[in-house]
């Protein structure tokens, strides 16, 4: 299959083509460094996405803001969402508190990223 | 009249840093003041990751970043005052502020830091026609809605304007159910990082679409879809081309502007091609003692500068409350040629001492171009980039003993080499 795509390194932003049979990514062409060769390798063959999100805290409208503590892989974001989506917390939460564990199995847990007292 | 040595308006990431730096320059008689409730300015809306590569070596999310500051200001016990608005400042350096608890105060400061940040661009600074219907907001008011409110500005979103945290949006409404139908770039180029436009529109296959805007917004009790037309190379509209989308929410993302209301009230120069103030190398204005950092300044691309830029203030701010400071120094202008805009500082003590920082925004994208500062037509810095682009500020560092030419120099000249086609 070709794949076509954006390196996101620097502003150049190179249009990167390659070739990829599920296996192999050969015949990359477009890039002008290293890192984008490798970032076309990776973005191609195994995606991963940062995800941030807000979870309900009981008793008030204000969300809490939570992250997964790593990447997880790209099509598991909205299923990841909507888990988040369904959670409710309870106060006090600190930062880096685990709110979900290991989300969708992808082995990833999501985490506090503010303080609610 | 209260009293305090270095009074800081603004507890956002510049004020942060600015305490900070002031205390580690040898201050204990500091204070903050911020109109929100809490500290940490627009930082605690902006959930996403991204922030402080530069100054932590990790991606930590805006809400991480403030702590990481708050956590700071707290253990050193600076003190800080919210749900406090500054409404005075005076060329004297006497601060106007109110506040529940308070009421209204005068504070007598010996400095003051300007830490105020920026806010966006509003629909009335576009002059696009239409109605004046419910569902147009800036894309950092809806960013509040959704991540500090928990509440939604509607389902059906077409962005205007490519900057970052139109792109921001763009995924945070896809994350939250809505559909993003185009982000509509009045530019042929977008001002947003190209991993925003990646992660945040390509992932999710939300058309960017260059050298359009919007040109009709219908409605009458609320937003039911805007008019989206391509513009030529003048920026203008071609007829033909105007295409209907329907959408109960546009949100704009169409520049950020410092806020420099009390800025102006005590007097200080501003500078057209920033609309921040006029400072010299150590970042302090035309009044002697009063002090601008962050986003009040110029507009920055990276949180990590504005803490680094403030951080100098706040040490700066004390050596002048220590009078160490000398006003004596002539101050040689420094000069934008071609391809340059928004350059900070825009003078610098011909008696400059360590390294002084230049900042800038390239007015164009260019490619393999050279970045040239020159004192007296003699190049003392001369560095090849692949890329220059709006949305990425130049950041430039030359030792003072490089400007050594500077006591028979009339200005600095910081401009843009083009490769000859």
């Amino acid at each position: 299959m070709k794949y076509e795509l954006t390196c996101i390194n620097c502003p150049m932003g190179c249009r990167i083509m390659a070739d990829y049979d599920g296996k192999e990514v050969t015949n990359i062409q477009g890039y002008t460094c290293a890192r984008g060769k490798a970032y076309a390798q990776t973005e191609i063959t195994d995606p991963t996405r940062m995800v941030t999100a807000l979870v309900a805290v009981e008793g008030t409208h204000a969300p809490l803001s939570v992250k997964t503590q790593n990447p997880i892989r790209k099509p598991l974001i909205f299923e990841a969402l909507k888990v988040i989506r369904k959670t409710t917390v309870r106060s006090p939460i600190h930062i880096g508190d685990v709110v979900i564990e290991n989300i969708c199995g992808s082995g990833v847990n999501v985490i506090a990223t503010e303080n609610v007292d | 009249m209260r009293k305090t040595d270095i009074l800081i308006i603004g507890g956002g990431p510049a004020g942060l840093a600015a305490a900070i730096g002031a205390y580690e320059a040898g201050a204990r008689d500091i204070l903050i003041l911020d109109r929100e409730e809490h500290l940490g300015g627009i930082l605690k809306q902006c959930i996403h990751n991204g922030f402080g590569l530069h100054t932590f070596q990790e991606e930590l999310t805006g809400p991480e970043y403030a702590q990481r500051f708050i956590d700071q200001v707290q253990a050193l016990d600076i003190p800080y005052q919210t749900e406090t608005m500054v409404i005075d400042v005076s060329a004297d350096k006497v601060v106007t502020c109110v506040s529940r608890t308070n009421g209204l105060e005068h504070i007598e400061a010996k400095s003051i830091i300007l830490c105020m940040g920026c806010r966006e661009r509003p629909r009335g600074s576009l002059g696009t026609p239409g109605e004046r219907c419910p569902g147009v907001f800036t894309a950092g008011t809806a960013q509040k809605f959704t991540n500090l409110e928990g509440m939604m500005p509607g389902k059906e979103v077409v962005i205007l304007g490519s900057g970052d945290i139109g792109l921001i949006m763009a995924r945070r409404m896809t994350f939250l159910g809505a559909k993003v139908h185009a982000c509509v770039e009045l530019m042929p180029f977008s001002s947003g990082l190209k991993r925003n436009i990646v992660q945040c529109l390509d992932d999710y296959g939300i058309p960017l679409l260059l050298s359009h805007t919007v040109v009709d917004i219908h409605g009458r009790e609320h937003l039911e879809g805007v008019t989206v037309a391509e513009v030529g190379e003048d920026r203008k509209p071609i007829p033909g081309t105007e295409k209907y989308y329907p959408c109960d929410t546009l949100l704009l993302s169409v520049g950020l502007i410092p806020e420099n209301e009390l800025t102006e009230m005590a007097g200080v120069k501003i500078a057209p091609s920033t609309s921040g103030a006029v400072v010299d190398e150590r970042l302090m204005t035309s009044v002697p003692g009063i002090f601008s950092c962050g986003n009040v300044l110029h507009v920055h691309d990276l949180v990590d500068f504005v803490s680094e830029e403030a951080k100098k203030a706040g040490a700066n701010a004390y050596r002048y409350v220590q009078g160490q400071l000398t006003e004596d120094g002539r101050k040689v202008p420094v000069e934008m040629g071609f391809g340059v805009s928004g350059i900070v500082p825009q003078f610098v003590s011909e008696t400059a001492e360590g390294t002084v920082n230049f900042m800038f925004r390239p007015r164009n994208v260019y490619r393999n171009a050279r970045v040239i500062v020159e004192i007296n037509s003699e190049q003392i810095l001369s560095k090849k980039t692949m890329i220059l682009a709006p949305g990425e500020m130049v950041n430039l560092n030359i030792q003072a003993e490089k400007l050594k030419g500077l006591q028979e120099a009339k200005s600095i000249l910081v401009r843009i080499e083009v490769p000859e086609a």
